[in-house]
């Protein structure tokens, strides 16, 4: 696996992590972005997921994953036990996106943060005119059986961190695989990555 | 090296040293009781060492000497399994205090030229491993591949693990625990109880007297069976069957079909084990606590390890329940150490280890193939 075959959103995080880093990849489905991070930037990466499938799928690749939900199993993590956390595609499905946050930064001292803007204008229009919860390319899931249960705007997730006293390093916004300007960012943006670090 | 598929007696090596015990006493030259299967390279790394469970032996891949039966993991262990008998060199030692060949209360005192019986030295789960290191040494085998094992065979590999982090690449712990909780001693009482308080037992000298404790053993091993089972699974299998009848007898046959399922369990455990060996062996299981030495910090016991663990846990076990490895690996991940866990669902309580899991079976060989 290499970078360049990387979802868009994983590509960016792998081109940011620096070699030999210690990480620790929260939700990391069957271990892509944790296989990308050890073959080709020597990271020694960990990694959480809850579902078993993924987990055995990312043991067989020779990963150290653990079984567990990050709602409540990065507990178990002592302080600063990483240079950096990663939570990709996985805010949006937590119960306390907020403390989640806040968990990540007391493992490490940095974090990468990816979700999909609530705030893209499709999702927008889908609301204004159609008055019904969105589906669209990467929220396609109907609202009754959509894992994503805590929807957030990239201006949430600016005013969350902003409330916290969490410092935003760096912003990356992606409409499809094509980088979007800040300032458009709330209205283009299909999926924001934000590097956040302690304040 | 010997390497054989099936053996009718056992492959017995007497220890060139004396094994000092945990306990403080020394057992002179003690005789390990082992079977090994597959080719051993010339690099001598190809090798998995596996730990056999409670009542379990060495036979891991092998016919039974006694019943007659395969091996209890010969689904897993063999040419072109999950551990793959062509390319990996696997290694199971009776272990010490049993009574299939290695040293125990059943075998003789060269002191006294009568056995043990309660004479021998109470042993513990490090004592076992440090057996098992000492017979690899004796085999000329350093380092190892993989150490694997179920139940207490899961402590073994994890007491491995912590007591030699630069003799073993990857260690899987399933099914198992760091420690004995308060729930597991119990029922290890129980069935210890069951044994002393059988006329036979007679203080466990019973070897010369042509009896032999055959209620207080079957006892034991129906109370310890019902914890390797799960509710669900009870009930799935037998419900409130009757067994052999149509209807209640009033009286105190074995009426329903989990009764007699019991009973056969206990009765055909005694043809296969020894007495004094089951009171040694749960003795063992009940004073392991990896974190003991460690002021109760297990992280201590792996700290800094360089050693690749990976743990897997059934949902429906209660005797070792996911909690306990999910301590582990809390433990892990504050020493820093590398640990892969899954809880895998199963509705057969603890037995699931033992039994077809294509899931497990898969994760298995991804581990010990990993990075190879």
């Amino acid at each position: 696996m290499t970078a360049a075959t990387l979802r868009p959103d994983l590509a960016l995080i792998a081109a940011q992590v620096p070699a030999g880093a210690r990480v620790l990849d929260v939700g990391c489905g069957d271990g892509t972005l944790m296989a990308a991070l050890r073959d080709t930037g020597g990271a020694d990466v960990r990694g959480l997921e809850i579902d078993p499938a993924n987990v055995a799928a990312a043991m067989e690749r020779g990963l150290a994953v653990v079984q567990g939900d990050a709602d409540r199993d990065l507990a178990d993590y002592p302080d600063d036990a990483f240079d950096i956390a990663i939570l990709s595609q996985t805010l949006q499905t937590s119960h306390r996106p907020d403390r989640i946050v806040d968990e990540l930064l007391r493992i490490a001292p940095r974090a990468f943060v990816s979700f999909p803007n609530f705030a893209h204008w499709r999702v927008r229009l889908a609301l204004l005119w159609g008055g019904r919860m969105p589906v669209t390319r990467l929220l396609p899931v109907a609202w009754y059986e959509t894992p994503n249960i805590h929807h957030v705007t990239v201006s949430d997730f600016r005013d969350l961190m902003r409330a916290r006293g969490i410092a935003v390093e760096r912003a990356w916004y992606l409409s499809g695989d094509r980088p979007t300007s800040d300032a458009a960012a709330s209205w283009r943006a299909e999926h924001a990555i934000f590097l956040i670090s302690r304040g | 090296m010997a390497t054989r598929l099936q053996s009718d007696r056992p492959n017995q090596i007497t220890l060139d040293h004396p094994l000092a015990l945990d306990s403080g006493a020394l057992l002179a030259r003690p005789t390990i009781a082992y079977e090994a299967y597959g080719p051993l390279n010339a690099a001598r790394d190809n090798v998995i060492l596996i730990c056999h469970a409670l009542t379990m032996d060495q036979y891991v891949a092998s016919t039974h000497p006694v019943t007659g039966k395969p091996g209890w993991w010969s689904k897993v262990v063999r040419p072109g399994g999950v551990i793959d008998t062509d390319r990996y060199h696997v290694i199971c030692a009776n272990v010490i205090g049993s009574c299939l060949g290695s040293s125990g209360p059943a075998s003789i005192d060269p002191a006294t030229g009568d056995p043990y019986a309660m004479s021998f030295p109470v042993v513990t789960i490090g004592d076992m491993v440090r057996a098992q290191a000492m017979l690899l040494d004796q085999l000329g085998i350093g380092r190892l591949h993989a150490v694997i094992g179920g139940s207490m065979g899961g402590m073994q590999a994890l007491a491995f693990a912590a007591h030699y982090p630069g003799r073993v690449d990857r260690a899987l712990v399933i099914a198992s625990a760091a420690r004995h909780s308060a729930q597991n001693i119990a029922f290890h009482e129980v069935g210890r109880q069951a044994i002393m308080a059988d006329p036979d037992w007679q203080g466990g000298d019973y070897y010369a007297s042509g009896r032999v404790p055959v209620k207080g053993l079957s006892v034991a091993r129906m109370a310890a069976h019902i914890t390797y089972l799960s509710e669900a699974g009870l009930t799935e299998k037998f419900g409130r069957q009757l067994q052999d009848r149509e209807a209640k007898t009033f009286g105190f046959e074995a009426d329903f079909r989990i009764e007699s399922y019991l009973r056969h369990q206990g009765i055909s455990f005694v043809d296969r084990f020894d007495a004094n060996s089951y009171l040694y062996i749960t003795r063992a299981m009940d004073y392991f606590d990896l974190a003991d030495p460690h002021g109760g910090r297990l992280a201590e016991a792996f700290r800094h390890s360089p050693v690749r663990f990976g743990l897997v846990s059934f949902d429906s076990d209660w005797l070792y329940p996911t909690a306990e490895s999910r301590r582990i690996v809390q433990a892990l991940h504050g020493a820093g150490a590398q640990a892969s866990f899954v809880e895998l669902s199963s509705p057969f309580g603890h037995d699931a280890f033992l039994l077809d899991s294509p899931e497990m079976w898969r994760l298995m060989a991804g581990f010990v193939e990993a990075g190879r």
